[in-house]
């Protein structure tokens, strides 16, 4: 019988997360309870005497100052109703997992294998009814893909005394570990059938391809002399739809496509990625000598100083994150942590960035069947990435949430990071890695369950009413930090050949990318560690559970790497080794039960054919009322979502962890303005730093994506050149998210959605070669719809362009408030009559058709003659104009800097004060200058566009004139109010 | 002669790689060393005059924070600790490392035995807290590393950090015996007296941070080695501030005070 600890905050003391809920309640779901104290339950289902339960329980579960604990005894007082959420079986739990090693350090002997302590919280809720606990929990507390609940009154609690309100979170569902063969002789329809309840993601044509490699003599010849079957087995089925889903083999991008554009003309297309993607980082590179690493490794490399090298990669995690908003966001920060991990012979991480797109946090509609409410995403997807990040250790430095309605049908949560590695390591170039034959395979850090199956091709289809629960992970930062410390330091100790990530598709797809340079690899599977019995074979190569590397070892190493693992509590376990046989083999207790030709594994996809037809979108021109007082609209866009303060979700993330921030994401006299792109210091006694921006803006989709792509790109960079990053030293990522592109009964519009990419990739190309910017890593994400019944839901096609740059002299950067009053006022580049897809229309409920479009050479101009500025110190802020127009931009740097401004925009030559105001034309800066600098700013800036506005002003508001007359006239703290408030949850 | 500081490592400790650069900036030499790697030969707590428990998520602040590495430390390190400190030598936690001192009870050792006598509680707020924070050494202080210090402004980047003691008696003692070290004020130096956000998680009595009697042993929850560059402050560009950063001093101190004393 398993014991409980119950622990609770002393009686007459606060309880802070008992009144965080009463108020999340309230704002949340809108029931008000009187009060909720939290009691926190272990349950120990282990040997253990009762003075050992006495111990653990006073000496490591109870805080001696506030808290009060009682073993097998219930703590709950006055309260009418408590609700139990814990854990199912086989879901990470995290702190059950800490508290056995706790009870094993206090105890001092170790705990049996099967021996096991679960976590699970009460809350004793006091002025509810049975009906609102049963709301609570399901819609505030639990998910029930991964955790269980039950409701109990007081009277039912007396009664149960002490005892277990759930069941315990046991895995007692097995698997058998039995090796199935597949049948591939039967008819197409039934092949259809067979990849829609195998989870396999795969077309009819690559069934079939399938189906015909093992149909082919040699094929079978080769089988039936290892005694393999004709057809294959479930292993070798999954291991090609992981290796041939989407998400790994990106055959969109890779499609051949024709495309008939605007123009009406039809051409074809070999592969956007090798078209647009590639092209653009190949002609770049004729001019750049900084490319280290791009496209073939988990992430990017590009040069940092003499000595280092750096990293960056963007990856998302929508789908799960749609399910289990927490855990799938979680696994998306520490997941990308593992690419820079992974990336040449291991990096180390420096930052996150972090951008999320949700529907508001205010709809009010009905949500459709298995989707969550926007608000439970975004507070879900916030924690799961603060908590991912904090908890590694790696500072969070740069980030967005932008919002549309359509993001209801799925989330998307992009989560970037970037890494540094000495040149050389372990006395081997760090770049260059191979796993060669002879060498350990070997899996480092987590164990395998059955948490993540099917992810690679559960992200590969749209969400519908099949869609797994089991393609739900948690992660376990702690466990991935072990890992990350120890295999920094194996690398520097030149432990190992080579190093990837084990993350979508899990072993089979690490380990088969591993095997393409030797040529090939042997695995056994039953020597794999797990963390219950019971997985079958397949699902053992399959498994996504989390914080895993895979590592190739040379063999005299494995010994030393094995021993400073053990020291470092860190798992590892050689699971075979790499040859050059040209086959993946997999073992299974000594029987083989997969043989796949390398060649065939990676080769053998066959490439889409697919239309794409740009179908022009029926677009209404905007209409703008007349001109007038402009104040209320002003505070009504700098209260809305997109352009909001977002301080109350940054503040939760560790910013400064590592200590080489230099431009932080808040700003100004009350650090609370919003900074442009993010600048650090990696390496303390050097000026040499880095400065990170994103830029994204799926709200010019719907008007042409050929501009919502090149406004991305055109947002990220001017971040950057707005805080003193230069052209010439940017390197970018494209991370695109689609709805499905592929024309079918349930994407009739399919061929548009791909013209639509073929448009995003065609700017992608025209400015970046025009920027000089290479794009050194990318990844995209093409089925993000919902589909459920009659409701569907696509998302906006949607591009994060994320930019960095590496800067000289870090103490020449420049933040975005104003800084004293009396300097001049200018508004940087042209602002054009391009109120389309604007913040300003979207809140007059219209889109518009005069969408931003950016003039690469005006803005390339401008953009070098403001570096120069900067850099000759002339600038005392200078911030970025980007949603809600020049109005926004110059409001942000007045209240940033706690000095008025007193403006005049009648010279900006436009008929309207409206677009003036808030046309989000791109390539356009606020700047402020001492008055004293003026005329070499002004010089410097010649040949550009740019307009004196004005003056900052020492009285606290913002005046703007247009032609002489008010236009907008409020004081600094109605401004910043208004844009703090909406979001200030 | 040169002094030198060991950084511990290890369980999701994640400020070590800068703490050991504050101490290497201040003049020591400093070598970063797994837990696992100590409790094996803990001799080699010999070579060193100073010791730090540096910020991170140890355990990842399972059942409480800094908890399951103080039950660590105390069961496979507790009697090297305790010489540590008889033999006069200096001790910093900060942030979470400040959390395992308390709860291990190295801090703020009363009668010389580790018990466990304050908390860090969870933020008033119930959300980790990362903002500036102005600081203000308390003028009675036997603080060893605040020497010569009034106020200074660093980080604070923690959930669980609202100090609190037993009862009034426990208090009343940190008081008199000079063991409040640092409180929470305002940009003008005046103390926040509880108020959100100058006292970001509802300390009492604004408490910081804290000694024990004397001096040499030091826990605080915000982050001095985060503040080493001129750069890292958040004004720097408003300020036209340049060079070295205020937490540095901290570290000088620590290092003066070894070297005068410890070698």
């Amino acid at each position: 019988m398993p014991n409980r600890i119950e622990v609770i905050i002393q009686p007459g003391l606060k309880d802070p997360a008992g009144e965080a809920l009463r108020a999340r309640l309230a704002e949340d779901l809108h029931i008000q309870i009187e009060d909720c104290r939290i009691v926190e339950v272990y349950t120990i289902d282990a040997v253990l005497s009762q003075d050992e339960l006495e111990t653990v329980c006073a000496e490591l579960f109870t805080d001696p100052i506030i808290e009060v604990s009682a073993v097998n005894h219930s703590l709950a007082r006055d309260f009418d109703y408590v609700i139990e959420v814990g854990f199912l079986p086989g879901v990470t739990d995290n702190v059950g997992k800490s508290s056995k090693e706790g009870i094993q350090d206090t105890l001092g002997r170790t705990l049996g294998e099967g021996e096991a302590v679960y976590k699970s919280r009460q809350f004793a809720i006091r002025g509810a009814s049975l009906d609102m606990c049963e709301k609570i929990a399901r819609r505030a507390l639990a998910n029930e893909l991964i955790e269980q609940w039950c409701v109990k009154s007081a009277a039912e609690m007396s009664a149960l005394d002490g005892k277990p309100l759930l069941g315990l979170p046991v895995v007692t569902q097995v698997s058998e570990a039995v090796v199935r063969n597949i049948d591939l002789e039967i008819a197409d329809s039934a092949l259809t059938a067979l990849s829609r309840e195998m989870m396999l993601a795969l077309e009819l044509h690559e069934m079939k391809a399938i189906q015909a490699h093992y149909r082919s003599e040699l094929v079978r010849t080769r089988r039936a002399k290892l005694g393999l079957p004709n057809n294959p087995t479930d292993l070798e089925v999954e291991i090609l739809a992981q290796t041939w889903s989407e998400h790994c083999k990106h055959k969109i991008f890779n499609a051949t496509i024709d495309y008939t554009g605007p123009d009406g003309k039809t051409r074809t297309i070999d592969s956007v990625f090798k078209t647009y993607v590639k092209a653009t980082t190949d002609e770049v590179a004729k001019h750049a000598d900084w490319l280290v690493s791009v496209f073939h490794d988990n992430a990017g490399i590009i040069e940092f100083d003499a000595d280092h090298y750096f990293a960056l990669k963007a990856e998302t995690h929508n789908s799960p994150s749609a399910l289990d908003p927490y855990g799938g966001a979680m696994t998306g920060i520490v997941g990308v942590n593992r690419d820079i991990l992974g990336a040449g012979l291991g990096c180390q991480c420096i930052f996150n960035t972090d951008v999320f797109c949700f529907a508001s946090p205010f709809f009010d509609g009905s949500i459709p069947d298995r989707l969550l409410h926007p608000r439970r995403v975004l507070r879900g997807v916030h924690a799961g990435v603060k908590d991912g990040g904090n908890q590694s250790g790696i500072p969070d430095i740069n980030g967005a949430i932008v919002f549309h309605e359509r993001f209801l049908g799925k989330p998307l949560v992009f989560c970037g990071t970037g890494g540094l590695i000495p040149k050389t390591v372990g006395g081997q170039p760090s770049h260059l890695k191979q796993a060669r034959p002879g060498d350990c395979a070997v899996m480092a850090g987590g164990r395998i369950g059955k948490d993540g199956i099917h992810g690679a091709t559960f992200s590969s289809e749209e969400l519908h009413e099949g869609s797994p629960a089991t393609a739900v992970q948690i992660g376990d930062p702690i466990t991935q930090k072990k890992m990350a410390d120890f295999l920094l330091e194996a690398r520097d100790l030149g432990m190992y050949s080579c190093i990837t990530d084990c993350g979508a598709g899990g072993l089979s797809s690490s380990i088969g990318e591993m095997a393409e340079k030797p040529g090939g690899v042997a695995i056994h599977l039953d020597r794999a560690p797990l963390k219950y019995a019971g997985l079958a074979p397949w699902e053992i190569f399959l498994s996504e559970a989390q914080e895993r590397m895979t590592l190739a070892v040379p063999p005299e190493k494995m010994a030393a790497f094995t021993d400073l693992a053990r020291r470092r509590e860190v798992e590892v376990t050689a699971l075979g080794e790499f040859t050059d046989s040209g086959y993946l083999e997999c073992f299974y207790e000594g029987k083989l039960i997969a043989s796949l030709d390398m060649e065939f594994l990676h080769d053998g996809v066959p490439k889409m054919q697919l239309e794409a037809r740009w179908n022009p979108p029926a677009l209404t021109p905007e209409t703008v009322g007349e001109r007038g007082d402009l104040t209320a609209d002003l505070k009504a866009v700098l209260a809305s979502l997109n352009v909001c303060s977002k301080e109350s979700f940054v503040r939760m993330y560790d910013t400064e962890v590592l200590a080489q921030s230099v431009l932080k994401q808040f700003q100004g006299i009350a650090n609370d303005g919003p900074g442009d792109a993010a600048v650090i210091r990696p390496i303390q006694g050097s000026d040499r730093g880095l400065a990170v921006s994103n830029g994204i803006c799926p709200k010019y989709s719907d008007i042409d994506v050929y501009h919502m792509m090149a406004c991305a790109i055109d947002e990220a960079v001017r971040n950057l050149v707005a805080v003193g990053a230069k052209l010439g030293t940017i390197a970018g990522l494209d991370n695109f998210c689609w709805p499905d592109p592929v024309q079918s009964e349930k994407t009739p519009d399919g061929s548009h959605k791909l013209a639509q990419l073929v448009r995003a990739c065609e700017a992608l190309y025209d400015v970046c070669t025009a920027y000089g910017i290479p794009l050194i890593s990318g990844k995209d994400s093409m089925k993000n719809d919902y589909k459920i019944g009659d409701t569907k839901i696509s998302i906006p096609p949607t591009v994060l362009f994320t930019a960095a740059a590496v800067m000289d002299d870090v103490t020449k950067a420049v933040s975005m408030d104003a800084k004293s009053a009396g300097d001049v006022v200018y508004v940087l580049g042209e602002t054009r009559d391009e109120l389309g897809g604007s913040e300003y229309l979207a809140l007059k409920g219209q889109l518009g058709v005069h969408v931003p479009q950016v003039h690469v050479e005006q803005a390339k101009a401008l953009y070098t003659r403001l570096s120069s500025a900067i850099e000759a110190g002339l600038v005392a802020s200078c911030h970025d104009c980007s949603d809600g127009g020049l109005a926004v931009a110059l409001a942000e740097s007045a209240f940033a800097g706690g000095l008025g401004i007193d403006v005049e925009l009648g010279a900006l030559g436009l008929d309207s004060p409206v677009s003036a105001l808030f046309s989000e034309s791109q390539s356009r800066f606020v700047v402020t200058v001492s008055p004293g600098k003026v005329q070499a700013f002004e010089a410097q800036l010649a040949g550009s566009a740019f307009c004196k506005l004005g003056l900052t002003t020492a009285a606290s508001d913002v005046t703007v004139r247009w032609k002489g007359e008010p236009l907008v006239h409020a004081p600094l703290a109605d401004l910043k109010s208004a844009w703090k408030k909406t979001l200030q949850w | 002669m040169k002094t030198n500081a060991l950084i511990l490592t290890g369980f999701g400790i994640n400020c070590d790689g800068e703490t050991a650069k504050a101490f290497v900036r201040a003049g020591a030499g400093a070598d970063r060393m797994h837990l696992n790697d100590i409790a094996e030969a803990p001799s080699c707590l010999d070579r060193y005059q100073m010791l730090a428990v540096p910020g991170g998520f140890s355990f990842g602040d399972d059942i409480a924070s800094g908890r399951i590495l103080a039950n660590r430390l105390r069961h496979k390190l507790g009697g090297p600790l305790k010489k540590f400190v008889q033999d006069g030598k200096l001790i910093i936690g900060i942030c979470n490392g400040f959390q395992v001192l308390v709860k291990m009870g190295i801090l703020p050792l009363f009668e010389g035995e580790f018990k466990q006598e304050v908390t860090l509680a969870w933020n008033n707020s119930c959300r980790f807290e990362n903002r500036w924070v102005n600081l203000k050494v308390d003028a009675q202080t036997q603080c060893v590393w605040l020497k010569g210090m009034d106020t200074l402004e660093v980080p604070v980047r923690h959930g669980e950090g609202k100090f609190m003691t037993r009862d009034t008696a426990t208090m009343d003692r940190l008081r008199a015996q000079g063991q409040i070290a640092l409180r929470y004020a305002d940009a003008a130096g005046v103390l926040a007296n509880g108020v959100f956000p100058a006292n970001p998680n509802g300390a009492e009595d604004d408490i910081a941070g804290i000694c024990d009697p004397s001096g040499r042993i030091f826990g605080l929850m915000p982050h001095p080695e985060a503040h080493v560059d001129a750069t890292n402050h958040p004004q720097w560009t408003r300020k036209g501030l340049s060079g070295e950063g205020a937490g540095l001093q901290v570290f000088r101190n620590a290092v003066e005070y070894a070297e005068t004393h410890l070698v």
